[in-house]
């Protein structure tokens, strides 16, 4: 399937994301990818030729994962 | 025969690239790459109307609480966009203040506002007297500091204020300083030495040295120069921008830092220094009137002779 540049990026991200989950503690990586993935599937019905907010989701999601990247924070909750 | 012809366009696109990013442009004719900027899309995209703020026509109007039979009313026209609705569009918010309850400074009127009018309006501000730069924003089409900016008392003419141009907004009339700041570090703003000071204490400085630095220290890095550096704009990723440059030129220039080749050597390529092309917007705009131009030209000065 053919993608536009913006899909990929979005992809690219959420795999980026699901990689640095594997960094965290076993025992709370789980509630580290539900922590990923909801904040994917809570735009999920943003209109895809709304390109601008999604460079903007984009943008907040790159920032949120070089923060929650570091090895200091071992656990997050929702 | 179509195999050689594919490898002679691979060797031929091979030599044609060339690794622009960090190679010394020189100015010379041959060299026509060297002008291009890299981001050179950006300057070809025309502004995408679905980004342009609402107008103030279709907006509603705040209007002042209770206005009294004498107010000298202004009306204020004021950039809004909310995160949390991250769909929606950027609008352009009016309201109404009474000049006279108002103190006179723009920020008076924005920090009025946020207590009686719009508790939601989003802004940084901290010391209201133009030291710590937090209040840089674009007002009536100039990049200022709000504390130091007078609110213009005809009240026939309506005043806008905007964020910083060309940066990534956070909320309202907050712009996103990630990159300033990570170029702002990129310049190494702190005093290198190796050697200890001859006598064990301080390390001194003759009268005339310390004057070396009268005009550059007093940078508050509020970013106001660099955003209204139209190479700014388009360059941001590679080209420092006025502010971190004077930032540069004020280590390059002090006398007791010894790493003046390192630092300089750090900015010779193309993009970081050379991207400054004297539209002097930058010493123009600066609210504390101090000269980024001159010191990126005694920058490239410094480059010219070693």
């Amino acid at each position: 399937m053919a993608r536009s540049g913006l899909q990929r990026d979005v992809l690219s991200l959420y795999r980026q994301c699901m990689r640095a989950v594997r960094e965290k503690p076993a025992e709370t990586r789980e509630n580290f990818r539900s922590f990923a993935r909801t904040g994917f599937r809570d735009h999920i019905t943003v209109n895809k030729k709304d390109f601008s907010t999604i460079e903007y989701l984009l943008r907040k999601g790159r920032r949120q994962l070089e923060i929650y990247q570091d090895p200091g924070i071992r656990n997050i909750s929702k | 025969m179509a195999a050689t012809r594919t490898l002679a366009r691979l060797a031929t696109r091979r030599t044609a690239v060339r690794p622009a990013l960090f190679t010394r442009g020189l100015a010379s004719v041959a060299d026509t790459h060297a002008r291009d900027p890299i981001s050179k899309i950006a300057e070809k995209t025309v502004p995408d109307a679905a980004r342009k703020p609402i107008p103030e026509s279709k907006t509603s109007t705040v209007k002042e609480p209770e206005p009294s039979k004498d107010a000298k009313i202004k009306t204020f026209h004021i950039y809004r966009w909310n995160p949390d609705e991250p769909s929606s569009k950027p609008k352009m918010q009016s309201y109404t203040l009474d000049l006279n309850k108002t103190g006179p400074m723009m920020l008076d009127a924005l920090i009025r506002i946020k207590n009686e009018v719009d508790p939601t309006l989003t802004f940084r501000r901290s010391c209201r007297e133009g030291i710590c730069g937090s209040c840089a924003m674009n007002i009536d089409g100039v990049n200022t500091l709000a504390c130091l900016c007078r609110i213009p008392t005809e009240t026939a003419k309506e005043s806008r204020i905007y964020p910083l141009p060309h940066m990534y907004v956070v909320k309202d009339l907050v712009p996103d300083m990630t990159l300033f700041y990570k170029q702002y570090r990129s310049v190494k703003p702190y005093l290198q030495r190796d050697t200890p000071a001859p006598d064990g204490r301080e390390f001194r400085q003759s009268k005339e040295e310390r004057k070396k630095l009268d005009g550059l220290y007093e940078c508050i890095l509020c970013a106001c120069c660099s955003t209204s550096c139209p190479s700014y704009w388009w360059n941001q990723e590679e080209y420092l921008g006025p502010a971190v440059l004077l930032q540069s030129y004020r280590w390059i220039a002090d006398s007791r830092d010894e790493k003046k080749p390192e630092r300089l050597d750090a900015l010779n390529n193309s993009m970081s220094v050379y991207r400054c092309h004297t539209i002097l917007n930058c010493s123009r705009t600066c609210p504390k009137g101090l000269n980024p131009a001159l010191a990126i030209a005694e920058i490239k000065k410094s480059m010219a002779f070693t």
